[in-house]
């Protein structure tokens, strides 16, 4: 296990590519399908906003107002709301935001969580337990309502689109930092426990290159899923606070969880385009990010693919050890 | 327990093995590391919230000339430094006072009991929702892995998961209770039944308990049906995760040496999953239900906004909108304290069951 993993990894393209080979049709199936919606939101987040035939503020064109709670017609594919936008250029232009969103949270929250975690869950002592304390007790924060908190504090509750962003992002940073730490430090624990880091102290290897060497790249297996619940939690969490009313302004940017939170009266009076375009952009959205992966997870681990996949694949350093 | 435990994680804790002396001083680390997780919350709380002003400006700002604002700023203390209002709050936080509202002048403590039950009600119902379907359904995907069931569940997973949960709630609302009409669309009874269950003599403020403790039959269905919707809301979140994460672990350890030692042994099929794979599969489990108590509390906000069920979320975001601030620090403090408490909880059960963790 040591030795492969020491050893200089293949290219990553290759390695996938040869693992794709070998994965099973469930987990192509979900892979492909993760990658392909998360390729048309990206698409959608970049060029929606030429697509959209309105922009996310409009009210009204050259033949007057779009009218309130317009049902789907040919001007207007998708209907218009309450407050009498076009559903379907809102609903294009929120993949921006969406993104911008998962953008600025990852870059808040990846790097700290782990290189505290590594650090911690390898040296152990005070400091570790201080980071524990630390981290438990900001895992104990909703991330929704320090969302809320930060809303308040970085825009007073008028939200605009820096402020709205802003206060997801940190907020879910708070959240995340904490959970990379956590995970990233129980993976530590355990894999500084293995025979091959005994090994490698044995033979005299600095502290710091068994840490980010041996330990690290052993205990970040689980990190792709993290990301992407990273970024789903971003889009989730800027949602909620939308929801929830503490969100971006409708004439700031489009904002999916703001929409669902207008459409609650149409949802009671039994109307449909105003709820199921934003949020199906968020479910799908989502699940585009989930899939893909848990996907490539599911790739890099060797534990999870299929007992003899490694064997058929001809490279040994994919985890050959395990049937040979 | 610990020979066994060593038996199937088939790794000597060499380092660690103080044995029970260990444990024990371990838990008691544990436990009073609560305090200070709380201590943190709380201050963080504090002054995040009052990074942008007063509580009485914020929630009478524009209704009041500057000659009353300062009077009433004056009357609840607001006008003495911030260290100083701090050691008073941390002060009575000791003592169990958590403030008083400023809209509606009530004790911040008296909302808690009010309305904690229902938002307690709420996630215990949800949390049994989510094991009831996770953990069956987790073990079901990992026997059946790449096989249809494992797609059709994993699938369900992830679409429970991507779901916002208010959007889930929506759905719901719309096809089974408004389209249909099977279900009430929101509240946690009808109203003569609500009426009904505060006249009892005495009353848990579990509407449920007090259904049953009334033995009234139609209180009970009411009160049944009424929980349904908000409760499938919040657990399918959960469950969706926790089916996952059963899967994934449990796959995991299905493929270790020591289970293949003992299905060469001949243990048989059930045996080998319940007994030698799930029991180190459970660890990251139980660790990842305890980090949900968060997210079970965040979703709580936003399924009772979707219900109106009124438990603590409910008046949160109530208390966000009239920005009283003092009933929200109250709330966050409750939630913070729930959450330290379960992770202890959850820290003791993981020590119980893998002796590496303990340090």
């Amino acid at each position: 296990m040591a030795g492969i993993l020491a050893r200089g990894p293949a290219p990553l393209p290759r390695r996938l590519r040869a693992r794709l080979r070998t994965a099973g049709a469930v987990q192509r199936a979900m892979l492909l399908t993760g990658a392909g919606l998360t390729a048309l939101f990206l698409l959608a987040a970049l060029i929606g906003p030429l697509l959209a035939p309105y922009g996310y503020a409009r009210l009204q064109d050259a033949s007057g107002l779009f009218g309130a709670q317009q049902p789907p017609s040919g001007a207007h594919p998708l209907g218009t709301t309450i407050a009498g936008y076009d559903v379907l250029s809102r609903t294009l232009w929120g993949a921006r935001t969406a993104l911008e969103i998962i953008l600025a949270a990852l870059s808040l929250s990846v790097v700290p969580g782990t290189v505290l975690g590594l650090v911690s869950g390898y040296l152990g002592g005070r400091v570790d337990r201080t980071l524990v304390g630390l981290a438990d007790a900001l895992y104990a924060f909703p991330p929704l309502l320090l969302a809320v908190v930060m809303s308040i504090v970085i825009s007073g509750g008028r939200s605009s689109l820096a402020g709205g962003l802003g206060a997801a992002a940190c907020s879910v940073a708070v959240a995340f930092v904490p959970q990379y730490f956590r995970v990233v430090r129980a993976e530590v624990v355990r894999v500084k426990a293995e025979p091959y880091v005994d090994a490698a102290r044995v033979i005299g290897t600095s502290t710091r290159e068994i840490m980010f060497r041996h330990v690290l790249r052993n205990s970040v297996r689980t990190l792709p899923l993290i990301f992407t619940i990273n970024a789903s939690e971003a889009i989730l969490t800027l949602a909620g606070l939308g929801f929830l009313g503490f969100g971006i302004e409708p004439n700031s940017a489009a904002e999916w969880g703001y929409d669902l939170n207008r459409s609650v009266a149409d949802v009671t009076s039994g109307l449909w385009w105003t709820a199921l375009p934003p949020g199906l952009a968020i479910v799908l959205t989502v699940l585009g990010t989930t899939l893909l992966g848990e996907g490539l997870t599911d790739l890099a681990d060797p534990r999870l693919r299929r007992r003899g996949a490694a064997a058929v694949s001809g490279t040994p350093t994919d985890g050959g050890t395990r049937d040979g | 327990m610990s020979a066994e435990t060593l038996e199937i994680t088939g790794a000597a804790p060499a380092a660690g093995g103080t044995g029970r002396h260990g444990l024990t001083r371990y838990l008691v680390v544990r436990f009073l590391l609560i305090i200070p997780t709380v201590f943190i919350l709380v201050s963080l709380v504090f002054f995040l919230m009052r990074a942008t002003g007063d509580p009485v400006s914020a929630a009478f700002g524009d209704r009041l000339t500057p000659g009353q604002l300062q009077a009433k700023l004056h009357q609840a203390g607001y006008d003495r430094p911030l260290s100083v209002q701090y050691l008073d709050y941390l002060r009575s936080l000791a003592a169990g006072d958590f403030g008083h509202t400023v809209t509606d002048n009530q004790p911040v403590t008296h909302v808690l009991g009010v309305y904690g039950a229902a938002t307690a009600e709420l996630a215990l119902n949800a949390l049994v929702v989510a094991l009831l379907a996770g953990v069956p359904l987790g073990v079901v995907a990992a026997r059946y892995r790449d096989r249809a069931p494992d797609a059709v569940l994993r699938l369900f997973a992830v679409l429970t998961y991507a779901t916002p949960v208010f959007f889930t709630g929506l759905l719901l609302k719309l096809v089974l209770a408004v389209r249909l009409g099977w279900l009430p669309a929101s509240g946690r009874a009808s109203t003569d039944v609500q009426l009904f269950l505060q006249d009892q003599s005495s009353t848990t403020g579990f509407y449920l308990l007090d259904a049953l403790r009334s033995g009234d039959g139609t209180a009970v269905t009411d009160v049944l049906e009424h929980a349904v919707l908000p409760a499938l809301t919040l657990g399918l979140l959960v469950a969706g995760v926790l089916l996952r994460l059963v899967r994934t672990n449990l796959i995991g350890t299905l493929s270790a040496d020591y289970v293949d030692a003992a299905r060469s042994r001949g243990v048989p099929s059930l045996r080998l999953v319940t007994r030698h794979a799930a029991r180190p599969a459970l660890i990251p489990v139980v660790t990842f239900l305890g980090l949900q108590v968060a997210g079970l509390l965040g979703g709580a906000v936003l399924t009772e906004t979707t219900f109106e069920w009124k438990g603590l979320g409910y008046e949160l975001a109530h208390y966000l909108t009239a920005r009283d601030f003092p009933a929200v620090q109250g709330i966050v403090a409750l939630f913070a304290v729930v959450v330290a408490v379960t992770n202890f909880l959850v820290d003791v059960v993981a020590a119980l069951i893998d002796p590496r963790v303990r340090y």
